[in-house]
């Protein structure tokens, strides 16, 4: 793309390139996130494209961002008529060229179906997941091209930029955003219009600005949807916020795990310096600004702003103490702004539709929208946006689509390793920053993880005191200690080996833990231990003083035996044990040694008649 | 050239893209790791010489990420993701189903130099959990069968050839 | 200068003051162990916390690091501090059972090990404080020794349990290591530490062996004195 020199220009180039973008032109769009490439979609994407070539019609098959509904990937939509196929294989690809795309006809087969009704669903809008959300940060993902930023241009991106560096000044701007409370998305909700007057006040130069794109928290990936299906949104973001602060250099700092997106990230920042909206005198301004990409090395710990800094700086992730905030000393001991990618993506869209729209949308201490990451037990796996405010249970059951199998919700556990888990009496709570914290959890990044009857809510304690630890940076001893002799009581009581006085012992710690730790990672590690015995002690009862797991996860506390009443005897799990335990003669009811089981669950896998039970 | 000069001079060209930035270290490290599969000592020992970084600094560095390895990895690299979501799908039985089939624990390679064991948190495909990642593929909806197939697959692939 | 309230009790210091100085400068003892006089601070070990009140809210920072204001608020007696202290001391114990040192901070402070810790054994006495590898790069200048790996496999030592071609044998990790853990020895005219083996320079005077020739070479390059004059012990100079 050509160098881009003013506002005006800008404007015609969208212009121009928005004549091309005509909505009512035929195009496939294919879902070429992380997790559908998973799924062989860049397969079915090649044989779409070859289909079209075959067939000789002139269709552009585009490969867009993730757009959320990752359960039923791969995912092709038919534009204009936003016909939406899912689980789309190469096998169906003939199918949707030539009766779909050449006549107009549906391959009803492909439609997205309600599991209890039975109901098909043509539109993507229609289909139950999408309806309820609200995909303003998140919407372009289904049609943009994250490769080019011609694709970007075209629905209207950087406008925002064009009108903030002709028409506003940098109070004005953080006026904007202060008006519009946006408040970060990473976890901290702190108000970002306050981080960003802070740092434009303080003293020193050069300032910073970064974009935290580590996402630790497991179990939440839209930070990497978006790094990869939106990268423009973010660039954008940071360029109106670095205007705004007065910062000359920017950070986008991305996890070691997420390659794609580095990829697309690069790509963007690549095109966008050649079109002349970042480098030296942005769009005619005498703004200067340029953006460099920095991998994660794989600490969790490196999502935490001063471990962070010290990553970029090419230090070992430590923390250090943050008795001076990072906006008067940050990266580099300069004034830093540091806020979530999500965040910075949300920023074009307070500028370009004002301050008032976005506080319209949300509740009162928590305006515009958040992305979450619904996984787990749960139907409809995938990324879903939402306005602050609606309640859980509606994001569980109607977006979601409840849980699979017939299974029974338990808990929904948000927030990451510094959050909690909360049971099914709470599900009418709204999803906001404040009332999550009340309960006893918080938002955090956005991960939504819901378990069925069939979690073990000690096991899963245990298993976020295992990741903490494994994560902890070793600096301080509450944390680099504390944590680990909380997961070696928890080891024991999932052990059978809990004894009388460990829960009051775990949450005496807690307090230890929690105001001793130097960071955040160690300060709320007691969080999800502290929220599962407020909640589940009838677990944590069971498994200390009857020695038996309710929910038969925990493998020294369960026994595996076939029930002879569904048993074919067809030797399927003797064929996959790998101690031998399992025994019996053909079509006569099996038998397994407990002595030898070691509880690996692969006959569990392998029985197809559903006859092994875990008690 | 010897091997150790040749780590060397491969390490010295390696800086020099970074501009011999201390604060580079990281991406320093993560460009000898993409060239020799692992850290090598004397690469280690190179960078902080032409960095400027006391040999100390650097390995501290290289021990704290868990990106990095220090030992030689393996021909094929296999990921298991310990995410919550693929945990509260079943990922603990997918790792105990390939340390049984590998013969090795994560952190581990095996002694045919084939396949290299590691466990990371969280790729971000939540939806195809359990995932296990191998070298730059991802496999959706483990399960103990596909682990025979995927392993069994790659190590077929290596006898052919 | 600024005003605050420690304890009940006003104090005045000048501003910019870590709270530690200033709360032992109104005589009130705080433990410390990873704080040492000749290198910079970290706030690693957690001894030190008090609980503040800054308007209205109440925060527990290290008072080792947290710089004195006006009109502060400090508890360093607090229940909520001294559950911190109590913590890291029994989470200490657990981890150096060996330690006279950790042994007597826990009986003055009052502190029991706690029988739920399983007790470490291989970790010698290493608390992870730091200041040896803060020594040697501060004020030595070597960076000899570091701490690697993270959590709770963190290790102070030299990098691939190998003789550092660095270190100098001068022997000031050893003199600032809170728990006499790192291991040096010296018979005849040789000092081990780190595995390495110096010989030892004796005294012109004296003839009494006094430091590692690394050492008097180290400081003959870096200030350009010559060895002939380094080369008298500190006493008989």
């Amino acid at each position: 793309m050509k160098k881009i020199t003013n506002a005006l220009e800008l404007r015609q180039v969208q212009d121009d390139l928005q004549k091309t973008y005509d909505p009512n032109k035929q195009m496939v769009t294919i879902c070429a996130g992380t997790g559908c490439r998973g799924y062989g979609c860049i397969k079915v994407k090649d044989a779409l494209e070859a289909e079209i070539s075959r067939q000789n019609i002139n269709v552009e098959v585009r490969a867009t961002g993730c757009f959320g509904f990752c359960e039923k990937g791969p995912l092709v939509v038919v534009h204009p008529q936003k016909i939406f196929y899912q689980r789309v294989g190469e096998k169906d690809v003939a199918d949707i060229v030539t009766r779909t795309v050449m006549q107009g006809e549906v391959v009803e087969k492909l439609f997205y179906r309600d599991p209890a009704t039975s109901e098909t669903v043509m539109k993507e809008e229609d289909v139950p997941f999408y309806k309820k959300q609200q995909r303003l940060v998140f919407g372009s993902n289904g049609i943009i091209d994250p490769t080019r930023i011609e694709s970007y241009i075209a629905i209207g991106g950087y406008s925002a930029l064009a009108k903030a560096l002709s028409e506003m000044s940098p109070e004005g701007i953080i006026n904007e955003v202060k008006k519009a409370s946006l408040r970060g998305r990473g976890g901290g909700g702190f108000m970002a219009g306050t981080k960003w007057e802070g740092c434009r006040k303080a003293h020193g130069s050069p300032k910073y600005i970064i974009a935290n794109g580590d996402e630790g928290d497991p179990g939440a990936y839209m930070d990497r949807s978006l790094m990869e299906g939106n990268p423009h949104s973010i660039v954008e973001g940071m360029i109106i916020g670095a205007y705004a602060i007065g910062a000359s250099q920017g950070y986008i700092y991305v996890r070691n795990e997420y390659p794609l997106a580095v990829v697309h990230l690069s790509m963007a920042i690549e095109s966008a310096r050649e079109a002349g909206l970042l480098g030296k005198n942005i769009l005619g301004s005498d703004f200067s600004f340029d953006i460099a990409i920095n991998k994660g090395g794989g600490a969790f710990v490196c999502g935490e702003s001063s471990a962070l800094f010290a990553s970029i700086e090419g230090r070992a992730g430590e923390p250090r103490a943050k008795y001076v905030h990072a906006v008067e000393k940050g990266l580099w001991d300069k004034p830093t702004v540091l806020n979530n990618v999500e965040t910075w993506a949300n920023v074009p869209l307070i500028i370009n539709k004002g301050a008032d729209w976005y506080a319209s949308i949300g509740t009162e201490k928590s305006k515009g929208t958040k992305i979450f990451s619904l996984v787990g037990k749960i139907n409809n796996t995938g990324l879903v946006e939402v306005p602050m405010g609606m309640k859980l249970r509606e994001i569980i059951y109607d977006i979601g689509g409840g849980i699979p199998n017939g299974r029974k919700f338990k808990a929904v556990q948000t927030g990451g390793p510094s959050g909690g888990c909360i049971p099914e009496s709470l599900l009418d709570l709204p999803v906001d920053f404040d009332k999550l914290y009340e309960v006893g959890s918080m938002m955090g990044s956005g991960g939504m993880i819901v378990m069925d009857d069939r979690s073990c809510m000690v096991d899963v304690a245990k298993y976020f005191l295992a990741f903490l630890q494994e994560e902890s940076c070793g600096k301080c001893v509450p944390c680099r200690e504390g944590v680990r002799r909380m997961r070696e009581i928890l080891e024991d009581i999932c052990a059978g080996k809990g004894t009388e006085g460990d829960i009051e012992l775990l949450e005496k710690i807690s307090q230890g833990i929690a105001d001793g730790s130097l960071c955040a990672l160690g300060g709320s590690a007691p969080n999800p231990v502290l929220s599962t015995i407020k909640y589940f002690r009838d677990e944590y009862d069971a498994h200390i003083k009857d020695h038996r797991c309710p929910a038969g996860v925990c493998k020294a506390l369960i026994t595996y035996s076939i029930d002879p009443e569904k048993c074919t005897g067809c030797g399927m799990c003797i064929k996959v044990c790998p101690t031998q335990a399992t025994s019996g003669e053909k079509k006569k009811a099996h038998t397994i040694d407990d002595k030898k089981c070691t509880r690996c669950g692969a006959c569990i896998e392998s029985c197809k008649f559903d006859a092994i039970n875990v008690k | 050239m010897t091997k150790a000069s040749n780590i060397a001079s491969t390490t010295k060209n390696i800086v020099k893209k970074h501009g011999g930035d201390k604060s580079a270290l990281i991406a320093v490290l993560q460009d000898i790791q993409e060239t020799f599969n692992y850290l090598p000592k004397d690469a280690l020992k190179a960078a902080g010489k032409y960095m400027g970084i006391p040999f100390s600094r650097v390995y501290e560095v290289a021990t704290f990420y868990n990106a990095f390895s220090l030992k030689p990895r393996g021909e094929h690299i296999v990921k298991i993701c310990m995410g919550t979501a693929c945990h509260v799908r079943g990922a603990a039985s997918i790792q105990d189903k390939m340390e049984r089939t590998l013969c090795i624990k994560p952190g581990e390679t095996t002694s045919d130099n084939k396949f290299s064991l590691e466990t990371v948190n969280c790729v971000g495909a939540c939806a195809l959990g359990p995932v296990v990642v191998i070298d730059t593929e991802y496999h959706g909806q483990m399960t103990m069968n596909k682990v025979d197939k995927v392993i069994g697959k790659l190590k077929a692939e290596g006898a052919q050839s | 200068m600024v005003n605050l309230t420690v304890d009940g009790k006003n104090i005045s210091t000048p501003e910019g003051t870590a709270l530690l100085e200033a709360i032992r400068n109104a005589g009130i003892s705080i433990p410390t162990l990873c704080a040492h006089e000749a290198v910079s601070r970290s706030g690693a070990c957690r001894l030190c916390v008090v609980e503040i009140k800054k308007g209205n809210r109440t925060r527990i920072v290290t008072s080792c690091l947290y710089a004195a204001e006006e009109g502060l608020i400090v508890d360093t007696k607090s229940e909520r501090v001294l559950n911190v202290r109590r913590l890291v001391m029994e989470l200490l114990l657990a981890r150096c059972p060996q330690s006279d040192v950790l042994k007597k901070l826990a009986k003055e402070i009052g502190v029991e090990p706690q029988p739920r810790f399983v007790a470490d054994s291989d970790k010698g006495k290493c608390i992870l404080c730091r200041s040896c590898v803060r020594v040697c790069e501060e004020v030595v200048g070597v960076s000899a020794i570091g701490l690697f790996a993270r959590g709770s496999q963190k290790i102070v030592g030299t990098p691939y349990k190998e003789k550092s071609d660095v270190c100098i044998g001068c022997g000031a990790c050893v003199y600032v290591c809170p728990t006499g853990h790192i291991e040096m020895t010296s018979t005849g005219d040789k000092r081990k530490i780190w595995g390495r083996t110096f010989k030892m320079q004796t005294c012109d005077k004296c003839g009494k062996f006094f430091a590692p020739v690394d050492q008097l070479k180290f400081i003959s390059k870096k200030t350009g004195v010559p060895m002939s004059e380094l080369t008298v012990c500190t006493e008989c100079r």
